[in-house]
């Protein structure tokens, strides 16, 4: 069995507040250097053998239609998950 | 048809929805008659309108309102608010979200600016009467219904924000306080044909006097109509189905 990975992120225009909850809460930790911090989404679809041209085609369709909203998120990556 | 008693609404039901019973209670207190509906049947009772409520439909995973848009009864609802019969279609709060995961009106919800789930009684402007769910209030009128969300911040790109504007479907606008961050004060829209509309506050939790926020201080006027701001929403789509 394989995976693919399909990573979506909020459009760079998308005020994102999980981020920045996230980003006011790394200077706690003791991390000052990130002055930004975008929160974005990873699906694992798992396939039967290997993973096909076909395969990442209905990923892509999955991503676009599902997995992913056009209207505010963008699908920045959809591939084979090495193992 | 004649009597309101006669016209049929529907009120969807998913998992995790909230507001079902208080959106039937609203058709019927408005005169109509409410009809359940179940997210899992692609059956929707020969209904004359139809209200999807509020709530955490499939415990909002994925998005808001993204898992609902796929049900089964979304896909009739979908074809018939198409239709030419164009029928009347309502979405509140969790309802708006999946209008606009089905794509029957532009934008979207992300969570709101400040991050906080906000539960407050909310002002808001009818900025058109043109809708079949709007048609009972002025243009213009102030109302003020409950609000209650996180992912209560409408966006959309500006072409799609500019468009509208300019037609003019703005059904329901923030006054005075914009509680989630929503572009351009919007609280709901309409579609072209402004047989669909959505927004995010609760029109359905005022709808009986004295059990509603109160839209006008305080006196004998206000007895008599404070805390029912929210039922000419259903009265319009009753009228609007009478009148046809």
């Amino acid at each position: 069995m394989a995976r693919i990975v399909v990573d979506v992120m909020l459009k760079p225009e998308i005020l994102d507040p999980q981020g920045k909850a996230i980003a006011n809460e790394l200077p706690r930790i003791g991390l000052e250097n990130f002055s930004d911090v975008r929160q974005g989404k990873r699906f694992e679809l798992t396939v039967e053998g290997e993973v096909t041209e076909e395969l990442l085609a209905q990923a892509r369709q999955a991503a676009e239609e599902l997995l992913s909203n056009p209207v505010i998120e963008d699908v920045v990556n959809v591939s084979a998950l090495e193992d | 048809m004649t009597d309101l008693k006669d016209v049929r609404v529907g009120v969807v039901t998913f998992p995790g929805t909230l507001d079902d019973r208080d959106a039937a209670r609203a058709v019927k207190l408005a005169g109509g008659t409410p009809v359940s509906l179940w997210h899992d049947e692609a059956d929707l009772k020969n209904v004359d309108a139809v209200i999807i409520p509020g709530g955490f439909s499939y415990g909002d995973y994925l998005r808001a309102g993204a898992i609902a848009a796929k049900a089964a009864v979304m896909s009739k609802v979908i074809d018939a608010a198409n239709s030419e019969a164009a029928l009347p279609v309502l979405g509140i709060c969790n309802g708006f979200q999946i209008l606009t995961e089905s794509h029957l009106l532009p934008g979207s919800m992300i969570k709101n600016d400040h991050r906080k789930f906000i539960c407050r009684d909310q002002v808001l402007r009818i900025d058109t009467n043109e809708t079949s769910w709007t048609s009972q209030y002025e243009k213009g009128q102030e109302i003020v219904v409950p609000l209650k969300n996180q992912d209560g911040q409408y966006v959309a790109d500006p072409a799609t924000l500019e468009e509208l504007e300019a037609e003019n479907r703005v059904a329901f606008r923030y006054v005075g306080f914009n509680p989630n961050g929503s572009r351009n004060d919007i609280a709901g829209i309409t579609n072209k044909r402004g047989n669909v509309v959505g927004l995010m506050p609760h029109p359905e939790h005022a709808v009986e006097p004295g059990f509603g926020p109160s839209s006008v201080g305080s006196g004998e006027d206000v007895a008599l109509r404070a805390g029912a701001d929210g039922l000419g929403v259903f009265t319009s789509a009753l009228q609007a189905i009478i009148n046809k």
